[in-house]
């Protein structure tokens, strides 16, 4: 990765943020603290790893990727107005009748969207089925989802995985936002998933561990992934819920609550100011 | 009635989907560590590379098989009626029913004559969870012809469908020849005009044999059968109740929420004036016992049917 790509890519992180937020504010209802701290992940999804085409949303082709952690649709429905799915007006129409962009995804409405998910644990299972699949097709995509690290404590999960890795699907890649947070309070409090990489390990997986919202480390741990034959690949990504807005930073109230007026006007003027240094350094 | 033949709809249910594969490779079978049981095995031994087992976790099966459908393959899953309806209800709700994905549940071991194994396996709550899932469609067939049928018209079919079938080998009462199966529409297995016995599954034969015995009283029974319970075939139950103005409804099912309640509330928004009373399972577990002999003590007999449809002349 070039550091003109890398500040590209996190310029879009900023963009994709500040979009999720504005949606989450014009619906006034929405999640905005997983949708921030994977929004690393979403961008690199987007504009580096999926083999995809906006114009052909529904390529049989196409690399999947599954939002198993539902809830953070505005960040999901970000990348994908961001990278040309849908037009962004769309966004502010968020939760509201009428609107394809449902609370949680729902893939016969909304063009990108491939799984209909919200239900915690159901979707890495779809996401296996995919790349099941994809492997008695004969096809060549790979299959990506999106955990939350609260969300692991449903046993599907686990299910999940153990078919994961006894059909050997290593065109599938699992991704778990470790924000450390949940709606009830740390995740190490409510029912302690810890350790994880280690439980993936057990479980037969290649588990690495990355800093969510470090470009450089993401690359190398999709590269990897990409490389790895015979297991699933699981990538654990350390991050910061709420990250990029200070007054949402590791609280866990802000897991599916609304900015007020003023709290939205302070969180994008902080995303403003980080867009503007990002900018003025490229 | 003696010589019919017996079959279990689960024999039927194997041997249609090893006669389906054989003709359309997008067919993908998955179980829960009853192949044996289930009868997918015989698909299995035609066809190993698209058979998958998913040890026992039902739920990660029902959304494995989702993702698999928006593929673009046609998945059948199979369990028992228990856990296929009951234990996955919220994975077939969220994520094959939500989505409408074109995802075939064959669940088989549905209602009391489970027999021996006893009341947690013994699902009759099936038809009631199923229902009421929006978009789906939920069957039940009464032998092995129609099972045969109802299972290629299911492929046929694009959506979410869920088909029970049963554990003990039932009469044949269908002709192969000429025999055709449609979604949503049931059949007159014989003519009557006093009371219309509408039945699914194993007491569609109990209920001719019921028609049989009330004839010789002097009784003209018309039996039904409908093996399609969502979506209803509402013309015909109308047609039933506007002749016959009493139907005794016959499921190896609660008598809540299933075909009984079904036909209960065409009824009563039509508005016609007819008696109708529900012969099922009356809101309880079953217990251990041999399935021939747990019909006949849940009342779920041929004998149980023509003393209801005779109580109501």
């Amino acid at each position: 990765m070039t550091p003109e790509e890398k500040k590209q890519l996190e310029m879009t992180a900023c963009r994709l943020r500040m979009s999720a937020l504005e949606a989450i504010h014009a619906a006034n209802s929405g999640h905005p603290g997983g949708s921030l701290s994977a929004a690393e992940l979403f961008t690199y999804l987007y504009f580096k790893e999926l083999r995809i085409d906006p114009a052909d949303p529904k390529d049989p082709g196409r690399d999947r990727f599954v939002l198993s952690k539902g809830h953070t649709a505005p960040g999901l429905y970000a990348a994908l107005a961001l990278r040309g799915f849908f037009p962004r007006e769309d966004l502010l129409t968020l939760r509201q009748i009428g609107s394809h962009l449902q609370g949680h995804p729902n893939m016969n409405l909304t063009p990108g969207v491939d799984m209909s998910t919200g239900s915690l644990g159901q979707g890495i299972s779809a996401a296996a089925g995919m790349a099941l699949a994809a492997k008695v097709q004969g096809k060549p995509c790979r299959v990506y989802t999106l955990l939350g690290d609260g969300e692991i404590q449903e046993g599907q999960v686990w299910e999940a995985l153990m078919f994961a890795h006894h059909y050997k699907l290593d065109n599938l890649c699992v991704i778990i936002d470790n924000n450390g947070l949940q709606i009830d309070g740390p995740v190490g409090q409510v029912m302690s998933p810890y350790p994880i990489p280690e439980k993936l390990r057990a479980f037969g997986l290649e588990a690495v561990e990355v800093d969510g919202h470090d470009f450089e480390q993401l690359e190398a741990a999709f590269n990897k992934a990409r490389e790895t034959k015979g297991v699933p690949f699981a990538i654990v990504m350390r991050t910061v819920k709420g990250k990029g807005v200070s007054f949402m930073e590791n609280q866990a109230g802000w897991h599916g609550k609304a900015p007020s007026a003023e709290e939205y006007r302070q969180a994008m003027a902080e995303l403003n100011a980080a867009l503007a240094e990002l900018e003025a350094q490229a | 009635m003696s010589e019919r033949m017996k079959i279990a709809t689960r024999d039927s249910f194997g041997s249609a989907l090893k006669e389906l594969g054989a003709e359309h490779a997008d067919l993908i079978v998955f179980d829960a560590d009853l192949a044996g049981a289930t009868k997918t095995g015989i698909f299995k031994k035609a066809f190993p590379d698209r058979h998958f087992n998913c040890g026992i976790a039902e739920g990660n099966m029902m959304a494995v098989a989702a993702g698999a459908s928006t593929m673009g393959l046609v998945p059948f899953v199979s369990s028992f009626a228990m856990f296929a309806a009951g234990r996955a209800f919220e994975q077939v709700r969220n994520s094959i029913g939500y989505p409408h994905l074109n995802v075939k549940i064959g669940a088989t071991h549905g209602g009391i004559s489970v027999g021996e194994d006893g009341a947690s396996h013994q699902c009759c709550e099936d038809f009631a969870l199923m229902r009421s899932i929006p978009g789906m469609v939920v069957m039940c067939p009464s032998d092995d012809v129609e099972a045969r049928a109802m299972v290629k018209a299911a492929y046929e079919y694009r959506g979410p469908v869920y088909m029970r079938f049963g554990r003990p080998a039932v009469p044949v009462i269908h002709e192969e020849a000429g025999f055709s199966f449609t979604i949503g529409k049931g059949e007159v297995l014989r003519q009557g005009s006093d009371v219309a016995l509408i039945a699914n599954g194993l007491l569609a034969a109990e209920a001719l044999d019921a028609a049989e015995a009330l004839a010789g009283q002097g009784i003209s029974a018309r039996v039904i059968n409908l093996a399609t319970i969502k979506p209803l075939d509402e013309d015909l139950v109308l047609q039933a109740a506007r002749d016959c103005g009493k139907i005794v409804t016959c499921e190896e099912h609660s008598v809540i929420g299933g075909l009984g309640e079904a036909v209960c509330a065409v009824i009563a928004e039509a508005g016609l004036p007819c008696r109708v009373k529900r012969l099922g399972v009356n809101d309880a577990f079953g217990h251990s016992g041999p399935a021939a002999e747990l019909l006949k003590q849940f009342g779920l007999s041929a004998a149980h049917i023509a003393e209801l449809a005779a109580s109501l002349i």
